[in-house]
């Protein structure tokens, strides 16, 4: 009786253990099938490759949005991976204990305040800005990079600080034996030794950019075309889906899941390229 | 005498007080960045957070919030109640059931960490295909719940698989060694010794629920009333913010919003946070 439970529960533990991997099939399932066929339809270089998004006329090309997530994500990176990876090397290398009490939690706040309140934030304060201190009406990349910047940088600094502490005392004490200052020690031997990790960061930072829809959509402009400089409007896959999904049918419909399912490659080779990543730190 | 020749040795060496210049000019903005944000959210929205906005009724002179707050709360019970027994259920199999090395728990871990990259509007277009389309829920609370309870799951699973690992092997040695079997030694011994560790992710899990948008627009919809039931729609906190500042009527109202949000958020944050805290030190 009692060993007839135990298996029973062991097998339910299984069960829910394989929920995750159901979940992973089920998701690539049904975006799979739902966004191929629309990209055959249109046919998957026009849809690729298309400048120009008129589901009026039903013609559907998501090159400028394409376009747009790389640019933005870009920006980001160039705003937020600096300042971050700086960040992390002053949490672990350059704050006392007690400062650094005070800092985590910082972090982990940024962490947790939620994209549309990021995106709201940026309204009111990121776009006014732009437009009185640089050109164009505020909604652009330089916008959207900026503030999407901001959001990746708890990511960043999380990842890339364990990195640092991961790397021996001994790496850091040697350099100053050999009559190295602080600064130097940190940035040439204890940096570099951590280098894999903090690229695992940087990778991951750019699956955050990428993904990120509200805090996006709410400053970028989401005008459907190529943009001509960092002034002008942009607008990301993810925009794309949530603003046309509302009032979609039919072809243009599908065509919005597909852009979802073009996404959702970018993300998977993100993700796999950070557990590898990952791992070669993990064994080195 | 200590400053002294820390100065003495940043002038012989120019490069090492640049790079210790750039470390403490990204904390110091990383730190105004986040300090910055919450005091202008709380400056400009707190006199606005009027009695009236926390009314039974929405309509459109007065955009309550308090429909919103109660259906954040359905969602949350609800979207919890799917996600954390899976959740256990999968850590539990993975830290106390599973062999080493096993190919399918490699496997689990995998999708695991694939859920956690993928961003929350992939998630959005699976629960609309999935649990509104194809499980024919419509938009309800019950889909958006449903595809929350997935995107939190990973969080669960992964905070309380820590805490299954930091409880010390001689406790479940002890068990076995009364007598009891396996079952009861993780149900009696185990889980209650891992409940604050468990506690942290659940709570961790909440503040993503209640932050999250962009899977929630079309799975659980944005009826701005109180749903009924678990099969009507009605939208969150998060989608309410959504809305006010998309319409620009009523930003005012967006930032009392944005302030509750906040709060609820800070709050999980800090809770989770301190419980992680003390257990960390219990362990030690």
């Amino acid at each position: 009786m009692i060993q007839k439970k135990e298996k029973i529960m062991e097998v339910l533990f299984l069960v829910t253990a394989c929920i995750s991997v159901v979940a992973v099939a089920l998701i690539c399932i049904f975006l799979f099938a739902n966004g191929f066929p629309a990209m055959f339809e249109i046919g998957i270089m026009d849809f690729l490759s298309g400048t120009k998004w008129k589901p009026g006329n039903d013609i559907y090309g998501i090159f400028p949005m394409i376009l747009g997530s790389i640019y933005v994500t870009i920006g980001a990176i160039i705003i937020g991976v600096p300042i971050g990876i700086l960040m992390a090397i002053f949490m672990a290398h350059f704050c006392p204990a007690r400062l650094h009490a005070i800092l985590k939690p910082i972090v982990d706040l940024l962490a947790g305040i939620p994209s549309i309140v990021y995106g709201f934030f940026g309204l009111v304060v990121l776009v006014p800005f732009i437009r009185e201190h640089f050109s164009g009406n505020g909604n652009s990349i330089l916008t959207a990079s900026i503030l999407l910047g901001i959001m990746i940088l708890p990511t960043i600094i999380g990842v890339s600080e364990s990195a640092l502490y991961a790397v021996p005392q001994s790496y850091y004490e040697g350099a100053l034996a050999l009559g190295a200052t602080h600064e130097r020690s940190v940035f040439s031997v204890v940096l570099p030794a951590a280098k894999s990790a903090v690229t695992a960061a940087v990778i991951l930072g750019v699956g955050r950019a990428i993904g990120e829809t509200m805090a996006v959509m709410m400053v970028a402009g989401n005008q459907a075309r190529i943009p001509s400089s960092i002034f002008k409007g942009v607008r990301t896959m993810t925009a794309n889906i949530v603003i046309e999904m509302g009032y979609a049918a039919g072809l243009h419909r599908e065509a919005l899941i597909a852009t979802g399912v073009v996404l959702f490659i970018f993300i998977l080779i993100i993700n796999l390229s950070f557990s590898l990543l990952k791992q070669k730190s993990e064994v080195a | 005498m200590k400053l002294k020749q820390k100065l003495a040795s940043y002038r012989k060496h120019p490069g090492s007080f640049l790079l210790m210049l750039l470390v403490l000019i990204s904390a110091v903005f990383t730190v105004s960045v986040l300090v910055y944000l919450i005091a202008y959210i709380l400056i400009h929205g707190i006199p606005y957070l009027t009695p009236q906005l926390f009314s039974l009724e929405y309509n459109s002179e007065n955009v309550s919030m308090l429909p919103a707050l109660i259906n954040t709360l359905y969602m949350t019970g609800l979207a919890l109640f799917i996600a954390v027994p899976v959740g256990i259920g999968s850590a539990i199999y993975l830290s106390e059931y599973a062999k080493k090395g096993n190919k399918l728990v490699k496997l689990i871990r995998l999708m695991a960490e694939t859920l956690q990259g993928i961003p929350s509007i992939i998630y959005g277009l699976f629960g609309m295909l999935f649990f509104v389309g194809t499980l024919k829920m419509g938009y309800s609370i019950l889909a958006g719940a449903a595809t929350l309870a997935i995107m939190v799951l990973p969080v669960v699973m992964r905070t309380t698989e820590e805490a299954l690992l930091s409880v010390p092997d001689m406790y479940r040695e002890g068990s076995f060694g009364l007598g009891a079997g396996k079952l009861r030694t993780v149900f009696r011994i185990v889980l209650p010794s891992a409940i604050p560790g468990i506690l942290s992710g659940v709570i961790l899990a909440i503040g993503r629920i209640v932050g999250e948008t962009a899977a929630l627009i079309y799975t659980a919809g944005t009826v701005p009333e109180i749903a009924g039931s678990i099969f009507d729609s009605g939208r969150t906190l998060a989608v309410h913010m959504y809305s006010l500042s998309r319409e620009g009527f009523h930003t005012n109202q967006a930032y009392a919003t944005a302030v509750v949000l906040l709060i609820i958020v800070l709050l999980m944050n800090g809770l989770s946070s301190t419980i992680a805290k003390r257990v960390a030190s219990k362990n030690k």
